[in-house]
């Protein structure tokens, strides 16, 4: 139920008074409301529940931990002898 | 996908899991609030993954499972007048009231329809004004300010024949409610990312401070549950008790400050039933009087109703960590998803249907 997914803005208009956005799941676009969201640009990755955008996905913060994280999964394999 | 494939490295899984080995030297019990992680941790068999001494039981984070039956019973109620288009989440239609449920009322000749979101039922009552269309409007803070949403439009575009029968509820007040419980075993609890996102994690700082108890904030990827169980872990084993983000690319301490602001506006804090577990008090929203025009409880003559679950139905001890759905007699025997007894098998977020889905072989036939 609260399942959200993180998809590209690709476009974003006015529609009806509201900010609305062209936004992309992995190859399938689809319509995304951002009143939640007003700050959110071309480009950025918004994460989706509804139909609404609920957040604009911090994506400095994502690199970064995904780097510490990548570092331990190689070292770990390093260690076992893993590929 | 670009921020899930990540997430699902198993490079990383391995060496998360390997990091909770060496870290790991006492049991200790943890509990995901949320339905959406305890779908990833089954799927994934994150569970048989981690070391033994680490037990992770599941909390009453499905929103689905929840709702009160009365509230169920009302929907029916709506949902069976002519006048009306009954609108909601597709996981609810089979959800069991106390004598049917939507999939019967629609049989019955009811107009009943299935959106992904509340702005489809808009869209619904525009193209239908002589009907009276009610949204269910379900969900935790994650959904509530898109129903509030919908409710704004639906005022700002006059539209009359727009209503929503609301039973949302809030996570702080059932979190607060199993630690006071003195059957309480949990040691730590993984908040629900998305709860988070929208209301941040301060209520979460003052449960950790007031029940000593670690919380991670967590996200719904392998990766992000096992970094959450690793951080857990890494708190119990030196004795600290903090609220930490382990979702911090979509969390932030304070929130989205614009979808509380909307939900504000709409909602109010109010008492509210848990299906499974009873009343807890400022556990819910409903609108606000000045919404009166679009609340399906003001709109519709309803009967009050009080309802009781089936005996053998075990949800209140699942929904609150205190048993898991195999030790239910009833699960994959008398209760499947096809034929649910008690909600948490009806949806795939409820530990139920979690479990008959990915761990259906665990018990004998
Ligand atoms: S298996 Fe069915 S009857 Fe048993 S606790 Fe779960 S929902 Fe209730």
């Amino acid at each position: 139920m609260c399942l959200a997914v993180p998809g590209k803005v690709l476009e974003v208009e006015e529609r009806d008074g509201s900010r609305v956005a062209r936004v992309e799941f992995g190859g399938i676009t689809r319509l995304v409301q951002l009143d939640l969201v007003p700050e959110a640009r071309v480009g950025d990755y918004v994460i989706t529940h509804v139909g609404f955008a609920i957040s604009r996905l911090d994506a400095e913060e994502a690199d970064r931990t995904l780097r510490i994280l990548k570092a331990m999964g190689l070292l770990e394999s390093e260690e076992r002898g893993a590929p | 996908m670009k921020y899930i494939d990540e997430y699902r490295d198993e490079r990383i899984a391995r060496a998360l899991v390997a990091d909770l080995a060496r870290r790991v030297t006492r049991p200790w019990l943890l509990m995901e609030i949320c339905g959406g992680q305890t779908h990833t941790l089954m799927r994934y068999g994150i569970d048989e993954l981690i070391p033994p001494q680490i037990t992770l039981v599941h909390g009453p984070g499905c929103p689905v499972c929840v709702t009160p039956l009365e509230a169920i019973d009302k929907a029916i109620q709506i949902a069976s007048r002519p006048e009306v288009i009954f609108v909601s989440y597709g996981d609810m239609l089979r959800v069991p009231g106390s004598r049917s449920d939507l999939v019967q009322a629609r049989a019955a000749g009811g107009d009943v329809r299935v959106v992904y979101s509340p702005l489809e039922a808009l869209k619904i009552a525009r193209a239908h004004p002589e009907r009276q269309v009610v949204f269910f409007g379900i969900g935790f803070e994650t959904t509530a300010p898109a129903n509030a949403m919908a409710v704004l439009h639906a005022q700002r575009q006059g539209l009359r024949n727009f209503s929503m029968l609301v039973s949302h509820v809030l996570v702080p007040p059932a979190i607060r409610l199993l630690l006071s419980s003195p059957q309480n075993r949990v040691q730590g609890f993984i908040a629900p990312g998305h709860v988070c996102t929208v209301m941040g994690y301060r209520e979460y700082e003052a449960l950790s401070r007031e029940f000593h108890v670690p919380i991670v904030v967590g996200g719904f990827e392998p990766v992000d549950l096992l970094e959450a169980i690793s951080l857990l872990v890494a708190q119990l084993e030196e004795g600290r008790a903090e609220t930490e983000n382990q979702y911090a690319r979509s969390v932030t301490r304070e929130g989205n400050l614009q979808a509380q602001a909307i939900m504000e506006r709409v909602f109010e804090v109010c008492d509210r039933k848990w299906r499974g577990i009873g009343l807890i008090p400022r556990s819910g929203l409903r609108l606000r009087p000045e919404f009166a025009a679009h609340d399906a409880e003001k709109v519709f003559q309803l009967e009050e109703l009080t309802a009781e679950e089936p005996a053998e139905c075990l949800s209140a001890q699942v929904l609150q960590g205190l048993k898991k759905p195999t030790d239910c007699p009833a699960f994959g025997r008398r209760c499947t998803p096809a034929m649910p007894l008690g909600a948490p098998m009806v949806s795939a977020e409820g530990a139920c249907a979690a479990y008959y889905l990915y761990r259906r072989q665990a018990v004998a036939p």
